[in-house]
């Protein structure tokens, strides 16, 4: 059987400036923007490597949609960099709008997603990206788990063409994906088990996998399912792992409306109804703290994984 | 486009395009007139004197001028000016608001309409827009200009200003922005409902070069457009400040809030028909 460990941790965030300087040197189409933040999104080395596709919008970010939108005019890939939440919440309507109605091929990469961004507190800790970005028709949604994965959703972004949005987070975190493919829109299934199917994304992918060696030492054989790509979703995945196991857990630092839940809620209760149980965020908002305490305190460790498998597997019964 | 345009033949067209306006408008029973009517000059001095364009279209219009229409809502005018142009056939007017049809509400290029390169209605975002497209035109090496359209009270949307600062800093010198100022809005003179008091002045205090003029001459709309091309490339991005009459070109609409968003019914179709002349044909 597979075993995930780790030997490094990194943020997700560098993964993406890693990729993002990467792809500058591909693709002299790629543009990056940003709001004022370039630091906190890594995006220094492609400022400094490709500075006339660089483009510093300052504190503007219904403004740097608007941008990014018109730069997809003449074949640029524009790459748009800011906090989740000031990508999505604060700049709805001019994504519908100018970027998702119009179908532009605009990539909305958004760092501090969730609670994890910690001491800066609920302001900016977005739990409701997920689902307003999922609405939207034609827009693909990716929250990947780790350094690596997001490195290969930043550059696997270049090639698929329209809309999307990559969503990943402030701490350091386990690196254990090193050598697997990304392929955009196909679950990555970690794990193989037979007793109940865990599907997480971003961050919770290493809890559903601490959470999985727990349960295997009870006797509890369970599926851990990364599905790094909320939108579109890996339907074929989900229900083949579900036919075997009958029941099923969604892990996300996201609120428990309208994200990975709610995504998988709706498969199932359309194709092949069984019992779910959601690790999420239970409709509130977060506040100050550290990365560890906040993720204890709202109920995305992996000790809240491993009762909700029970709890979904009692419920089969 | 010639340099010694044909009033007579523009302003032919201008008549035409005001028929179109308020036939469309009638035969759905909805849409914007005022605006459209009191822009028409301007999208005829546009598309027919000072636009490098292609009718043939082309989404990344590399080597063309660029258009770009905020304040959608005014989309008679720009669909009835594409069609005329080439752009699709006229006859396709009749499908203005109707199930299935590209002439959306407000522009939209999710029905692929050629002539439209992003969708505008939710006010404010135009100018961003425009901004990017003409960023990407200077990264390509492409000399020709972006040419946006506000609503004067779209100037109340906070993402204007966020864009007002913007493109002077970054030098954004290929972009001629213009302000279709009737001083009305849906609620009532704009003065009433939220004054832009000094807006020239505003403008100019963000860095950018501001020319006045009024819209409804189309000599005066010609002049006031290839004079404004002559100060692009000189660091700054150029505003003008248009001084137009709502419903203009129909008596009873003009100069009134009250026809922003509202169609004649048959009577004043008639009323209004019998003050614009068949010129070119009717679609």
């Amino acid at each position: 059987m597979t075993k995930f460990t780790f030997t490094e941790k990194k943020d997700t965030r560098s993964g993406f400036g890693a990729g993002l300087h990467e792809l500058g040197k591909q693709n002299e189409n790629v543009v990056a923007l940003c709001a004022d933040l370039t630091g906190s999104l890594k995006m220094d080395a492609f400022k400094k490597d490709f500075p006339e596709r660089f483009f510093q919008i300052g504190i503007a970010e219904a403004n740097m949609m608007g941008i990014a939108a018109g730069m997809t005019i003449g074949g640029k890939i524009p790459f748009t960099g800011t906090f989740a939440n000031f990508s999505t919440g604060r700049v709805y309507d001019q994504i519908r709008q100018s970027i998702a109605y119009s179908n532009k091929n605009v990539k909305i990469c958004a760092s501090h997603a969730g609670v994890t961004l910690g001491e800066d507190g609920a302001t900016h800790q977005i739990l409701e990206d997920i689902g307003m970005m999922r609405m939207l028709p034609g827009m693909t949604v990716i929250v990947p788990c780790d350094y690596n994965q997001t490195k290969a959703a930043t550059l696997a972004l270049v090639k698929h063409v329209g809309p999307a949005y990559l969503r990943f987070g402030r701490p350091s975190w386990p690196i254990f994906t090193s050598d697997r493919p990304f392929t955009i829109g196909k679950a990555d299934k970690m794990i193989e088990g037979k007793d109940v199917s865990i599907f997480a994304c971003g961050h919770l992918v290493w809890h559903a996998i601490e959470a999985e060696e727990i349960l295997s030492a009870q006797g509890i054989n369970a599926e851990i399912i990364n599905i790094h790509t909320i939108k579109p979703l890996d339907v074929p995945a989900i229900l083949e792992s579900v036919q075997k196991t009958k029941c099923a857990v969604t892990c996300e630092e996201h609120q428990i409306n309208g994200g990975l839940g709610d995504s998988v809620a709706q498969v199932l209760s359309r194709f092949f109804p069984a019992p779910l149980e959601m690790v999420a965020v239970n409709d509130s908002f977060g506040e100050s703290g550290s990365p560890t305490q906040l993720l204890k305190k709202y109920g995305l460790g992996p000790d809240n994984i491993v009762a909700a498998a029970k709890k979904a597997i009692q419920r089969r019964k | 486009m010639s340099n010694q345009p044909d009033f007579v033949q523009l302003k032919k067209l201008a008549t035409q395009i005001r028929r179109d306006i308020v036939r469309m408008v009638h035969a759905c029973q909805s849409g914007h007139p005022g605006g459209s009517l009191g822009c028409t000059e301007y999208f005829v001095a546009l598309y027919f004197h000072l636009l490098k364009h292609n009718s043939k279209f082309n989404m990344d219009g590399q080597g063309e001028d660029l258009f770009f229409l905020s304040n959608g809502h005014i989309s008679p005018v720009w669909y009835a000016t594409l069609a005329r142009s080439g752009y699709f056939d006229v006859k396709e007017l009749t499908t203005f608001r109707q199930i299935n049809s590209r002439l959306q509400g407000h522009p939209a290029t999710h029905e692929h309409l050629p002539g439209i390169r992003i969708a505008s209605g939710s006010l404010g975002q135009g100018l961003s827009v425009a901004i990017g497209a003409a960023q990407t035109k200077k990264l390509n090496k492409d000399n020709q200009l972006v040419f946006v359209l506000m609503g004067d009270g779209e100037q109340q949307e906070g993402q204007v200003w966020e864009a007002a600062m913007y493109a002077p800093h970054n030098k954004v010198d290929n972009l001629i922005a213009t302000i279709d100022y009737n001083g009305q809005q849906i609620d009532g003179p704009v003065d009433k409902i939220l004054s832009l008091l000094d807006l020239k002045a505003k403008w100019e205090s963000f860095g950018w070069i501001v020319n006045e003029f009024e819209g409804n001459k189309i000599e005066e709309v010609i002049k006031a457009l290839d004079h404004a091309k002559s100060l692009t490339g000189k660091g700054k991005p150029v505003m003008n400040l248009m001084k137009t009459v709502m419903g203009f070109g129909v008596d009873y609409m003009m100069g009134s809030h009250k026809w922003h968003g509202v169609a004649p019914n048959d009577e004043e179709l008639k009323k209004a028909l019998d003050q614009l002349e068949e010129t070119i044909g009717d679609y």
